[in-house]
Protein backbone atom coordinates (compact mmCIF):
# COMPACT_ATOMS: atom_id res chain seq x y z
CA UNK A 1 0.00 0.00 0.00
CA UNK A 2 2.76 2.37 0.97
CA UNK A 3 4.79 1.14 -2.30
CA UNK A 4 1.46 2.35 -4.21
CA UNK A 5 1.16 5.72 -3.02
CA UNK A 6 4.87 6.36 -3.22
CA UNK A 7 4.10 5.13 -6.84
CA UNK A 8 1.63 7.65 -7.29
CA UNK A 9 3.20 10.54 -5.78
CA UNK A 10 5.85 9.93 -8.20
CA UNK A 11 3.46 9.84 -11.63
CA UNK A 12 1.72 13.06 -10.08
CA UNK A 13 2.92 15.12 -13.03
CA UNK A 14 1.93 12.33 -15.58
CA UNK A 15 -1.56 12.95 -14.53
CA UNK A 16 -0.93 16.89 -14.49
CA UNK A 17 0.38 16.69 -18.14
CA UNK A 18 -2.58 14.39 -19.33
CA UNK A 19 -4.97 17.19 -17.65
CA UNK A 20 -2.81 19.37 -19.54
CA UNK A 21 -3.31 17.47 -22.97
CA UNK A 22 -6.80 16.82 -23.11
CA UNK A 23 -7.46 20.38 -22.28
CA UNK A 24 -5.02 21.67 -25.20
CA UNK A 25 -6.73 18.94 -27.39
CA UNK A 26 -9.97 19.79 -26.55
CA UNK A 27 -9.78 23.71 -27.24
CA UNK A 28 -7.08 23.79 -30.09
CA UNK A 29 -8.11 25.69 -33.16
CA UNK A 30 -11.73 27.15 -31.67
CA UNK A 31 -11.33 31.13 -31.27
CA UNK A 32 -13.42 30.80 -27.59
CA UNK A 33 -11.54 28.17 -26.27
CA UNK A 34 -12.18 27.05 -22.45
CA UNK A 35 -15.03 30.17 -22.90
CA UNK A 36 -16.86 27.01 -24.21
CA UNK A 37 -17.02 25.52 -21.26
CA UNK A 38 -19.68 28.56 -19.73
CA UNK A 39 -21.00 28.81 -22.59
CA UNK A 40 -22.18 25.03 -23.95
CA UNK A 41 -24.08 24.51 -20.80
CA UNK A 42 -25.49 28.09 -20.97
CA UNK A 43 -26.43 27.63 -24.23
CA UNK A 44 -28.14 24.14 -23.57
CA UNK A 45 -30.07 25.45 -20.41
CA UNK A 46 -31.43 28.14 -22.91
CA UNK A 47 -32.77 25.56 -25.14
CA UNK A 48 -34.05 23.02 -22.08
CA UNK A 49 -35.81 26.49 -20.52
CA UNK A 50 -37.61 27.06 -24.17
CA UNK A 51 -38.70 24.01 -24.59
CA UNK A 52 -39.41 22.72 -20.68
CA UNK A 53 -40.46 25.73 -18.38
CA UNK A 54 -44.11 26.06 -19.95
CA UNK A 55 -44.37 22.82 -18.24
CA UNK A 56 -42.68 22.94 -15.15
CA UNK A 57 -42.34 26.23 -14.43
CA UNK A 58 -45.54 26.74 -12.20
CA UNK A 59 -43.90 24.49 -9.41
CA UNK A 60 -40.20 25.81 -9.60
CA UNK A 61 -39.81 29.34 -8.93
CA UNK A 62 -36.44 29.89 -10.46
CA UNK A 63 -36.58 27.44 -13.69
CA UNK A 64 -33.23 28.32 -15.05
CA UNK A 65 -31.17 28.06 -12.35
CA UNK A 66 -32.92 24.43 -10.75
CA UNK A 67 -32.28 23.31 -14.51
CA UNK A 68 -28.84 23.88 -15.24
CA UNK A 69 -27.92 22.90 -11.32
CA UNK A 70 -29.09 19.56 -11.95
CA UNK A 71 -27.36 19.58 -16.13
CA UNK A 72 -23.79 20.78 -14.86
CA UNK A 73 -23.91 17.64 -12.08
CA UNK A 74 -25.46 14.95 -14.73
CA UNK A 75 -23.20 16.35 -17.76
CA UNK A 76 -20.21 16.00 -15.28
CA UNK A 77 -21.19 12.53 -14.36
CA UNK A 78 -21.91 11.44 -18.17
CA UNK A 79 -18.65 13.14 -19.11
CA UNK A 80 -16.46 11.60 -16.52
CA UNK A 81 -18.00 8.14 -16.46
CA UNK A 82 -18.05 7.75 -20.66
CA UNK A 83 -14.38 9.60 -21.30
CA UNK A 84 -12.82 6.96 -18.16
CA UNK A 85 -14.77 3.94 -20.19
CA UNK A 86 -12.81 4.02 -23.02
CA UNK A 87 -9.26 5.33 -21.24
CA UNK A 88 -7.29 2.09 -20.60
CA UNK A 89 -8.91 1.21 -24.50
CA UNK A 90 -7.80 4.33 -25.96
CA UNK A 91 -3.97 3.98 -24.33
CA UNK A 92 -3.50 0.84 -25.53
CA UNK A 93 -0.29 2.09 -27.52
CA UNK A 94 1.21 3.52 -24.43
CA UNK A 95 0.25 0.76 -22.19
CA UNK A 96 1.74 -1.88 -23.91
CA UNK A 97 5.30 -0.05 -24.49
CA UNK A 98 6.00 1.58 -20.78
CA UNK A 99 5.11 1.00 -17.46
CA UNK A 100 3.09 3.32 -16.22
CA UNK A 101 0.05 2.95 -13.24
CA UNK A 102 -2.68 1.73 -14.99
CA UNK A 103 -5.25 3.48 -12.75
CA UNK A 104 -3.85 6.79 -14.25
CA UNK A 105 -5.77 7.03 -17.06
CA UNK A 106 -9.56 6.57 -15.68
CA UNK A 107 -8.55 8.48 -12.61
CA UNK A 108 -7.36 11.51 -15.30
CA UNK A 109 -10.54 11.40 -17.58
CA UNK A 110 -12.49 12.14 -13.80
CA UNK A 111 -10.20 15.12 -13.04
CA UNK A 112 -10.30 16.31 -16.17
CA UNK A 113 -13.87 16.38 -16.71
CA UNK A 114 -14.23 17.54 -12.68
CA UNK A 115 -11.96 20.43 -14.09
CA UNK A 116 -14.25 20.95 -16.66
CA UNK A 117 -17.48 21.19 -14.80
CA UNK A 118 -15.88 23.54 -12.15
CA UNK A 119 -15.55 26.04 -15.30
CA UNK A 120 -18.45 24.97 -16.17
CA UNK A 121 -20.13 26.67 -12.75
CA UNK A 122 -19.33 30.12 -14.00
CA UNK A 123 -22.50 30.02 -16.11
CA UNK A 124 -24.53 28.67 -12.76
CA UNK A 125 -23.46 32.06 -10.64
CA UNK A 126 -23.81 33.85 -13.97
CA UNK A 127 -27.28 32.87 -13.63
CA UNK A 128 -28.13 33.10 -10.72
CA UNK A 129 -27.00 37.00 -10.55
CA UNK A 130 -29.01 37.75 -14.07
CA UNK A 131 -32.37 36.59 -12.24
CA UNK A 132 -32.11 37.78 -9.21
CA UNK A 133 -31.52 34.55 -7.36
CA UNK A 134 -30.19 34.65 -3.15
CA UNK A 135 -26.66 33.49 -2.36
CA UNK A 136 -26.87 31.88 0.76
CA UNK A 137 -23.82 31.06 3.06
CA UNK A 138 -24.85 27.16 2.48
CA UNK A 139 -23.45 27.70 -0.93
CA UNK A 140 -20.00 26.68 0.83
CA UNK A 141 -21.72 23.70 1.63
CA UNK A 142 -22.08 22.69 -2.04
CA UNK A 143 -18.45 21.28 -1.77
CA UNK A 144 -19.69 18.66 0.01
CA UNK A 145 -21.49 16.78 -3.01
CA UNK A 146 -19.45 18.11 -5.45
CA UNK A 147 -16.82 16.54 -4.14
CA UNK A 148 -18.21 12.92 -3.09
CA UNK A 149 -19.54 13.20 -6.22
CA UNK A 150 -16.11 13.39 -7.67
CA UNK A 151 -15.18 10.12 -5.92
CA UNK A 152 -18.25 8.82 -6.96
CA UNK A 153 -17.74 8.90 -10.42
CA UNK A 154 -14.09 8.08 -10.43
CA UNK A 155 -15.40 4.77 -8.29
CA UNK A 156 -17.38 3.87 -11.47
CA UNK A 157 -15.28 4.74 -13.88
CA UNK A 158 -12.18 2.71 -12.62
CA UNK A 159 -15.07 -0.43 -13.00
CA UNK A 160 -16.38 0.77 -16.02
CA UNK A 161 -12.54 0.77 -17.97
CA UNK A 162 -11.75 -2.37 -16.63
CA UNK A 163 -15.49 -3.99 -17.85
CA UNK A 164 -14.39 -2.32 -21.02
CA UNK A 165 -11.23 -4.07 -21.85
CA UNK A 166 -12.96 -7.44 -21.57
CA UNK A 167 -16.28 -6.88 -23.21
CA UNK A 168 -16.45 -4.03 -25.43
CA UNK A 169 -20.23 -4.16 -25.15
CA UNK A 170 -19.96 -2.06 -21.74
CA UNK A 171 -19.37 0.66 -23.95
CA UNK A 172 -22.86 0.30 -25.73
CA UNK A 173 -24.78 -0.59 -22.73
CA UNK A 174 -23.66 2.77 -20.82
CA UNK A 175 -25.18 4.84 -22.80
CA UNK A 176 -28.45 3.22 -22.56
CA UNK A 177 -27.52 3.40 -18.49
CA UNK A 178 -26.92 7.44 -19.12
CA UNK A 179 -30.00 8.12 -20.95
CA UNK A 180 -32.54 5.74 -18.32
CA UNK A 181 -30.05 8.11 -15.77
CA UNK A 182 -31.39 11.20 -17.44
CA UNK A 183 -34.51 10.45 -17.51
CA UNK A 184 -34.95 8.86 -14.01
CA UNK A 185 -33.35 11.59 -12.29
CA UNK A 186 -34.75 15.07 -11.44
CA UNK A 187 -32.47 17.34 -13.86
CA UNK A 188 -34.98 19.35 -15.75
CA UNK A 189 -38.42 18.27 -14.10
CA UNK A 190 -39.18 18.88 -10.01
CA UNK A 191 -39.22 15.76 -7.91
CA UNK A 192 -43.31 16.60 -6.98
CA UNK A 193 -44.05 14.87 -10.19
CA UNK A 194 -42.98 11.68 -9.00
CA UNK A 195 -45.87 11.99 -6.69
CA UNK A 196 -48.49 8.48 -7.03
CA UNK A 197 -46.20 7.24 -9.39
CA UNK A 198 -43.65 3.69 -9.06
CA UNK A 199 -41.07 6.67 -9.13
CA UNK A 200 -42.04 7.74 -5.82
CA UNK A 201 -40.92 4.27 -4.28
CA UNK A 202 -37.62 3.34 -6.30
CA UNK A 203 -36.47 7.38 -7.38
CA UNK A 204 -34.41 7.70 -4.29
CA UNK A 205 -32.00 4.49 -4.68
CA UNK A 206 -30.36 6.51 -7.50
CA UNK A 207 -27.25 7.70 -6.53
CA UNK A 208 -27.41 10.85 -8.59
CA UNK A 209 -30.75 12.04 -7.10
CA UNK A 210 -29.10 12.52 -3.72
CA UNK A 211 -25.92 14.71 -5.42
CA UNK A 212 -28.21 16.82 -7.34
CA UNK A 213 -30.58 17.39 -4.35
CA UNK A 214 -28.23 17.67 -2.14
CA UNK A 215 -26.80 20.38 -4.44
CA UNK A 216 -29.73 22.14 -5.04
CA UNK A 217 -30.41 22.55 -1.31
CA UNK A 218 -27.03 24.28 -0.63
CA UNK A 219 -27.03 26.29 -3.46
CA UNK A 220 -30.84 27.63 -4.48
CA UNK A 221 -32.66 26.70 -1.32
CA UNK A 222 -30.41 27.81 0.80
CA UNK A 223 -30.29 24.42 3.38
CA UNK A 224 -27.35 23.13 5.01
CA UNK A 225 -26.95 19.25 4.36
CA UNK A 226 -28.72 16.72 6.58
CA UNK A 227 -26.73 14.17 7.99
CA UNK A 228 -28.82 11.83 5.82
CA UNK A 229 -27.99 13.36 2.47
CA UNK A 230 -24.02 13.64 3.81
CA UNK A 231 -23.91 10.07 4.61
CA UNK A 232 -26.10 8.65 1.29
CA UNK A 233 -23.33 11.14 -0.11
CA UNK A 234 -20.72 9.61 1.35
CA UNK A 235 -21.93 5.81 1.32
CA UNK A 236 -22.17 5.94 -2.55
CA UNK A 237 -18.77 7.85 -3.05
CA UNK A 238 -17.32 4.83 -0.96
CA UNK A 239 -19.32 1.99 -2.15
CA UNK A 240 -18.32 2.96 -5.95
CA UNK A 241 -14.20 3.54 -4.86
CA UNK A 242 -13.60 0.25 -3.43
CA UNK A 243 -16.13 -1.61 -5.85
CA UNK A 244 -13.98 0.20 -8.94
CA UNK A 245 -10.46 0.09 -7.02
CA UNK A 246 -11.12 -3.94 -6.67
CA UNK A 247 -12.24 -4.75 -9.97
CA UNK A 248 -9.63 -2.30 -11.58
CA UNK A 249 -7.09 -4.01 -9.31
CA UNK A 250 -7.75 -7.36 -9.52
CA UNK A 251 -8.05 -6.94 -13.71
CA UNK A 252 -5.25 -4.31 -14.50
CA UNK A 253 -2.59 -7.39 -15.20
CA UNK A 254 -4.49 -8.90 -18.00
CA UNK A 255 -5.55 -5.95 -19.62
CA UNK A 256 -2.51 -6.16 -21.94
CA UNK A 257 -4.19 -9.59 -23.15
CA UNK A 258 -7.21 -7.74 -24.32
CA UNK A 259 -6.00 -4.61 -25.74
CA UNK B 1 27.86 -8.77 -5.62
CA UNK B 2 24.01 -8.88 -5.75
CA UNK B 3 22.38 -9.58 -9.04
CA UNK B 4 20.72 -6.14 -10.61
CA UNK B 5 18.14 -8.16 -12.37
CA UNK B 6 17.21 -11.17 -11.59
CA UNK B 7 14.71 -13.54 -13.42
CA UNK B 8 13.76 -16.30 -11.59
CA UNK B 9 11.66 -19.11 -13.52
CA UNK B 10 9.69 -16.69 -15.26
CA UNK B 11 7.10 -18.08 -17.23
CA UNK B 12 4.81 -15.63 -19.24
CA UNK B 13 1.38 -17.41 -20.80
CA UNK B 14 -0.54 -15.82 -23.55
CA UNK B 15 -4.05 -17.12 -24.49
CA UNK B 16 -4.68 -17.80 -27.98
CA UNK B 17 -8.10 -17.66 -28.63
CA UNK B 18 -8.60 -19.11 -32.43
CA UNK B 19 -11.06 -16.64 -32.30
CA UNK B 20 -11.26 -13.75 -30.68
CA UNK B 21 -14.41 -13.32 -28.19
CA UNK B 22 -14.72 -9.97 -26.79
CA UNK B 23 -18.16 -9.27 -26.25
CA UNK B 24 -21.05 -10.81 -24.01
CA UNK B 25 -23.32 -12.41 -26.29
CA UNK B 26 -20.12 -14.63 -27.98
CA UNK B 27 -18.97 -15.14 -24.48
CA UNK B 28 -21.98 -16.87 -22.66
CA UNK B 29 -22.82 -18.47 -26.36
CA UNK B 30 -19.68 -19.89 -25.97
CA UNK B 31 -19.97 -20.24 -22.48
CA UNK B 32 -23.19 -22.51 -22.47
CA UNK B 33 -21.95 -24.31 -25.02
CA UNK B 34 -18.71 -24.99 -23.18
CA UNK B 35 -16.95 -23.95 -26.38
CA UNK B 36 -14.29 -21.40 -24.40
CA UNK B 37 -11.51 -22.78 -24.84
CA UNK B 38 -7.87 -21.10 -24.84
CA UNK B 39 -5.03 -22.82 -26.90
CA UNK B 40 -2.21 -21.67 -24.07
CA UNK B 41 1.17 -20.25 -25.75
CA UNK B 42 3.89 -19.93 -23.41
CA UNK B 43 6.08 -17.24 -24.79
CA UNK B 44 8.46 -17.40 -21.82
CA UNK B 45 9.12 -20.75 -20.26
CA UNK B 46 10.84 -21.58 -16.77
CA UNK B 47 13.49 -18.61 -18.21
CA UNK B 48 15.99 -17.65 -15.33
CA UNK B 49 18.53 -15.31 -16.05
CA UNK B 50 20.78 -12.69 -13.52
CA UNK B 51 22.50 -9.66 -14.90
CA UNK B 52 25.53 -8.23 -12.84
CA UNK B 53 26.17 -4.71 -12.28
CA UNK B 54 28.30 -3.14 -15.37
CA UNK B 55 27.34 -6.30 -17.43
CA UNK B 56 26.67 -5.46 -21.40
CA UNK B 57 24.41 -8.67 -21.61
CA UNK B 58 23.03 -9.91 -25.02
CA UNK B 59 20.02 -11.47 -26.18
CA UNK B 60 20.15 -13.48 -28.97
CA UNK B 61 17.56 -15.88 -30.81
CA UNK B 62 14.79 -16.05 -34.11
CA UNK B 63 11.85 -14.00 -34.41
CA UNK B 64 9.37 -15.11 -31.73
CA UNK B 65 11.52 -16.63 -29.73
CA UNK B 66 10.85 -14.35 -26.63
CA UNK B 67 13.33 -11.80 -26.56
CA UNK B 68 11.09 -8.65 -26.65
CA UNK B 69 8.64 -10.49 -24.04
CA UNK B 70 11.63 -11.04 -21.91
CA UNK B 71 12.99 -7.48 -22.06
CA UNK B 72 9.03 -6.32 -21.25
CA UNK B 73 8.66 -8.17 -18.29
CA UNK B 74 11.90 -6.70 -17.10
CA UNK B 75 10.96 -3.26 -17.71
CA UNK B 76 7.62 -4.04 -16.18
CA UNK B 77 5.83 -3.66 -18.62
CA UNK B 78 4.60 -7.28 -18.30
CA UNK B 79 3.73 -8.90 -15.43
CA UNK B 80 4.82 -12.67 -15.31
CA UNK B 81 2.22 -15.51 -14.96
CA UNK B 82 4.65 -17.49 -13.24
CA UNK B 83 8.18 -16.92 -11.86
CA UNK B 84 9.14 -13.40 -10.53
CA UNK B 85 11.48 -10.33 -11.35
CA UNK B 86 13.52 -8.53 -9.51
CA UNK B 87 14.98 -5.29 -10.74
CA UNK B 88 17.59 -3.46 -8.39
CA UNK B 89 17.81 0.11 -9.90
CA UNK B 90 16.16 2.50 -12.39
CA UNK B 91 15.68 1.37 -16.04
CA UNK B 92 15.37 3.58 -19.00
CA UNK B 93 13.96 1.04 -21.69
CA UNK B 94 14.69 1.96 -25.18
CA UNK B 95 12.09 -0.59 -26.24
CA UNK B 96 9.71 1.26 -28.08
CA UNK B 97 10.94 5.21 -28.41
CA UNK B 98 8.35 8.11 -28.02
CA UNK B 99 5.46 5.84 -26.72
CA UNK B 100 2.97 8.66 -25.24
CA UNK B 101 3.77 10.93 -28.06
CA UNK B 102 0.70 13.11 -29.17
CA UNK B 103 0.73 14.23 -32.65
CA UNK B 104 -1.13 16.63 -31.55
CA UNK B 105 0.97 18.65 -29.34
CA UNK B 106 3.54 20.80 -30.33
CA UNK B 107 7.46 19.53 -29.53
CA UNK B 108 7.88 21.55 -26.44
CA UNK B 109 4.48 19.89 -25.31
CA UNK B 110 5.47 16.32 -26.14
CA UNK B 111 8.99 16.46 -24.24
CA UNK B 112 6.83 16.81 -21.14
CA UNK B 113 4.55 14.48 -21.74
CA UNK B 114 7.03 11.81 -22.52
CA UNK B 115 9.21 12.68 -19.70
CA UNK B 116 6.04 12.18 -17.40
CA UNK B 117 4.96 8.96 -18.93
CA UNK B 118 8.45 8.21 -18.09
CA UNK B 119 8.03 8.90 -14.75
CA UNK B 120 10.71 12.04 -14.63
CA UNK B 121 9.37 14.99 -12.24
CA UNK B 122 8.43 18.30 -13.67
CA UNK B 123 11.44 19.32 -11.79
CA UNK B 124 13.37 16.86 -13.29
CA UNK B 125 12.46 18.03 -16.89
CA UNK B 126 12.74 21.92 -16.13
CA UNK B 127 16.59 21.47 -15.45
CA UNK B 128 17.25 18.73 -18.43
CA UNK B 129 15.16 20.47 -21.14
CA UNK B 130 17.61 22.58 -22.60
CA UNK B 131 20.06 19.39 -22.62
CA UNK B 132 17.03 17.44 -24.55
CA UNK B 133 16.57 20.24 -27.12
CA UNK B 134 20.61 20.70 -27.66
CA UNK B 135 21.15 16.74 -28.15
CA UNK B 136 17.95 16.56 -30.54
CA UNK B 137 19.33 19.90 -32.50
CA UNK B 138 15.40 20.48 -33.01
CA UNK B 139 15.71 24.33 -31.92
CA UNK B 140 14.05 25.81 -34.47
CA UNK B 141 11.05 23.31 -34.35
CA UNK B 142 10.31 23.48 -30.95
CA UNK B 143 6.42 24.89 -31.54
CA UNK B 144 5.82 22.99 -34.23
CA UNK B 145 3.15 19.89 -33.86
CA UNK B 146 4.78 16.73 -33.76
CA UNK B 147 2.76 15.78 -36.56
CA UNK B 148 5.06 17.53 -38.74
CA UNK B 149 7.98 15.86 -38.03
CA UNK B 150 9.53 13.46 -39.95
CA UNK B 151 10.07 10.32 -38.23
CA UNK B 152 13.13 10.70 -37.91
CA UNK B 153 13.26 13.62 -35.73
CA UNK B 154 10.63 12.23 -33.85
CA UNK B 155 12.48 9.29 -33.09
CA UNK B 156 15.48 12.14 -32.00
CA UNK B 157 13.37 13.82 -29.46
CA UNK B 158 12.51 10.42 -28.24
CA UNK B 159 16.17 8.88 -27.91
CA UNK B 160 17.05 12.36 -26.23
CA UNK B 161 13.97 12.01 -23.91
CA UNK B 162 15.24 8.47 -22.89
CA UNK B 163 18.48 8.77 -22.27
CA UNK B 164 18.39 12.19 -20.52
CA UNK B 165 18.73 10.23 -16.94
CA UNK B 166 21.48 8.44 -16.17
CA UNK B 167 19.83 5.24 -15.67
CA UNK B 168 21.11 1.63 -13.74
CA UNK B 169 20.16 0.15 -16.49
CA UNK B 170 19.85 0.51 -20.10
CA UNK B 171 17.23 -1.84 -22.09
CA UNK B 172 18.11 -1.28 -25.68
CA UNK B 173 15.78 -3.06 -28.86
CA UNK B 174 17.50 -2.49 -32.05
CA UNK B 175 17.06 1.27 -31.38
CA UNK B 176 20.16 2.57 -32.67
CA UNK B 177 18.77 2.12 -36.12
CA UNK B 178 17.19 5.54 -36.04
CA UNK B 179 17.76 8.83 -37.69
CA UNK B 180 20.85 9.58 -40.10
CA UNK B 181 24.26 8.37 -39.83
CA UNK B 182 25.59 11.29 -37.98
CA UNK B 183 22.87 11.08 -35.42
CA UNK B 184 23.64 7.14 -34.93
CA UNK B 185 27.15 8.57 -34.16
CA UNK B 186 25.47 10.39 -31.62
CA UNK B 187 23.38 7.73 -30.08
CA UNK B 188 26.03 5.24 -30.00
CA UNK B 189 28.53 7.80 -28.16
CA UNK B 190 25.60 8.33 -25.65
CA UNK B 191 25.25 5.00 -25.21
CA UNK B 192 29.14 4.24 -24.70
CA UNK B 193 29.10 6.99 -22.51
CA UNK B 194 26.22 5.51 -20.24
CA UNK B 195 28.18 2.50 -20.30
CA UNK B 196 31.44 3.99 -19.07
CA UNK B 197 29.37 5.60 -16.34
CA UNK B 198 28.48 1.91 -15.25
CA UNK B 199 25.12 1.62 -16.15
CA UNK B 200 24.29 -1.89 -16.98
CA UNK B 201 22.82 -3.00 -20.78
CA UNK B 202 20.15 -5.46 -21.99
CA UNK B 203 20.69 -5.43 -25.51
CA UNK B 204 18.81 -6.95 -28.60
CA UNK B 205 19.86 -7.74 -31.84
CA UNK B 206 19.87 -9.95 -34.50
CA UNK B 207 23.50 -8.67 -35.70
CA UNK B 208 25.27 -11.42 -33.91
CA UNK B 209 28.53 -9.69 -34.99
CA UNK B 210 27.33 -6.70 -32.86
CA UNK B 211 26.74 -8.94 -29.49
CA UNK B 212 29.49 -10.33 -30.03
CA UNK B 213 31.73 -7.60 -30.34
CA UNK B 214 30.02 -5.09 -27.69
CA UNK B 215 28.12 -7.75 -25.37
CA UNK B 216 30.27 -9.70 -22.38
CA UNK B 217 27.61 -12.26 -21.54
CA UNK B 218 25.08 -13.59 -23.79
CA UNK B 219 21.30 -15.73 -23.69
CA UNK B 220 20.06 -17.58 -26.39
CA UNK B 221 16.25 -18.33 -26.44
CA UNK B 222 14.40 -20.55 -28.89
CA UNK B 223 10.52 -20.68 -28.53
CA UNK B 224 10.82 -19.00 -25.19
CA UNK B 225 13.07 -21.03 -23.42
CA UNK B 226 16.70 -20.68 -22.39
CA UNK B 227 19.23 -22.62 -24.87
CA UNK B 228 22.27 -21.17 -23.43
CA UNK B 229 23.84 -18.64 -21.62
CA UNK B 230 27.04 -17.93 -21.10
CA UNK B 231 30.16 -15.73 -22.29
CA UNK B 232 28.73 -13.69 -25.62
CA UNK B 233 31.88 -15.18 -27.18
CA UNK B 234 31.03 -18.46 -27.00
CA UNK B 235 27.24 -18.46 -26.82
CA UNK B 236 27.33 -16.37 -30.60
CA UNK B 237 29.73 -19.26 -32.04
CA UNK B 238 27.51 -21.95 -30.69
CA UNK B 239 24.11 -20.09 -31.66
CA UNK B 240 25.91 -18.96 -35.73
CA UNK B 241 27.07 -22.70 -35.28
CA UNK B 242 23.49 -24.29 -35.50
CA UNK B 243 22.13 -21.99 -38.51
Amino acid sequence: MKNKIMNFWKYRFLLSNLIGRDLKVKYRRSKLGVMWSVLNPLLMMLVMTAVFSAFFSFDIPNYPVYLLSGQLLFTFFNDSTSAAMGSVLFSASLIKKVYVPKYIFPLEKSCFSFINMLFSMVALLFIMVITGAPFYASIVAATIPLFTMFLFCMGVGLFLSAGAVYFRDVMHFWSVIIMALNYATPIFYPETIWQGTFMAYVGRINPLYWYVSTFRDCVINGVFPSTLQITLCCAFAAIAVVVGAYVFNKSQDNFILHI
Amino acid sequence: MEPIISVKNVGMRFNLASEKVDNLKEYFIKLTKNSLKFEEFWALDDVSIDVMPGDFYGLVGLNGSGKSTLLKTIAGVLKPTKGSVTVRGTIAPLIELGAGFDMDLTARENIYLNGAVLGFSKKFMDEHFQEIVDFSELHNFLDVPLKNYSSGMVARIAFAIATVTDPDILIADEVLAVGDYTFQQKCEKRMKELIDNGTTVIFVSHSIEQVKSLCNKATWLEHGKVVMTGAAEEVCNEYMSRY
